[in-house]
């Protein structure tokens, strides 16, 4: 991550390298805290690389496809969503509590965090730009009808838009509705469907016209 | 809908639906949020704390004028970072901004292509 090169005020007879000034206060913390313990830097490699490539909505993907055909499983996910991830094998989000919203007939679940960014990293990984920023954050709670619309999400006037403000300590994902038209699809097939943007209720399940 | 924020909500930006992108921009801010991550388990700090002060962050950010698009979020982030670290006692401010200098001299001593070390000014 070294700058740009640099004509200032210094006089070596080569130019030198030059950190953003993030990336100053990211090593300064780093050093620091590697050295009096507090943190392994192997352990923070490993923590990105998981998050990079291995935590991302496919896993809520995979939830919302077992949730779809296993009844049994869906009634577990109503009952302690938290267990029920886990059982899939995702967790580590040190004490928060995870709720599945479902959409059906009538209702739409919409997952918004007004102060900052609270998320279910486990089952969507790292949120989106959009999810992050003010504009998000600020209207899907004032007008979630109009925050779908610009996501190209038009609900029946009667569908009840219900916004959830997510915190630290409970963090929602929303089971969107199973597709019409997918009959006999394994979960596996039906995992396929679910984007992350449906997950969070910005956005529906794809048809299987639209996924092929 | 004939609230107040209406109009307040006219002036609004739009949502960049669009802006997608890697899970991170740029590799500082893969390392402030691993670093968050580490010390969160070390128990250093709860998310609920974590998200509390990010927070504050967040609205002091808005407050002195960034939009807040989504994309100044680690921002936000790292400064939180720093703010917990100190106010837990781990580091002084001092420390912190002794430390800042002592990459700023070493990153400046170093060719171009080489790895950064720190003391590297001190050759």
């Amino acid at each position: 991550m070294s700058g740009h090169h640099h004509h200032d005020d210094h006089d070596h007879d080569h130019e030198g390298s030059e950190l953003s000034e993030v990336a100053l206060r990211v090593r300064t913390l780093e050093s620091l805290l590697t050295e009096k313990g507090y943190v392994d830097p192997a352990a923070l490699d490993a923590l990105v690389e998981v998050y990079e490539t291995k935590i991302g909505p496919r896993n809520g993907a995979r939830v919302v496809a077992r949730a779809w055909t296993d009844p049994a499983y869906r009634d577990w996910l109503r009952r302690d969503a938290t267990a029920a991830i886990a059982d899939m094998g995702y967790s580590g989000m040190g004490g928060a509590h995870m709720v599945a919203l479902e959409n059906g007939p009538g209702v739409h679940n919409m997952v918004v965090c007004t102060l900052c960014s609270c998320y279910p990293w486990p089952v969507l990984g790292l949120p989106p730009v959009w999810y992050k920023s003010a504009p998000y954050r600020s209207r899907a709670v004032i007008d979630p009808r109009g925050v779908l619309a610009e996501f190209g999400v038009t609900l029946p006037p009667d569908t009840a838009i219900r916004v959830w403000d997510s915190t630290a300590e409970m963090r929602y994902l929303v089971i969107p509705e199973r597709p019409e038209g997918t009959e006999g699809w394994d979960a596996e097939r039906l995992a396929g469907l679910v984007t992350r943007d449906s997950m969070i209720g910005t956005s529906l399940a794809l048809s299987p016209d639209a996924a092929r | 809908m004939s609230r107040p924020e209406a109009e307040a909500l006219a002036a609004l930006p739009e949502i960049p639906c669009g802006a997608e992108g890697p899970v991170f921009a740029e590799p500082w801010q893969a390392q402030a949020f691993a670093l968050a991550v580490a010390l969160q388990q070390r128990g250093v700090f709860t998310w609920n704390e974590w998200a509390d002060r990010l927070g504050a962050e967040i609205r002091r950010a808005q407050a002195a004028g960034d939009p807040d698009r989504g994309d100044t979020y680690y921002h936000h982030w790292l400064k939180a970072l720093e703010g917990v670290i100190v106010e837990r006692g781990l580091f002084s401010a001092a420390d912190l901004a002794e430390r800042h200098d002592a990459w700023d001299r070493a990153a400046r001593a170093t060719p171009h292509g080489e790895p950064i070390v720190l003391g590297r000014d001190q050759g």
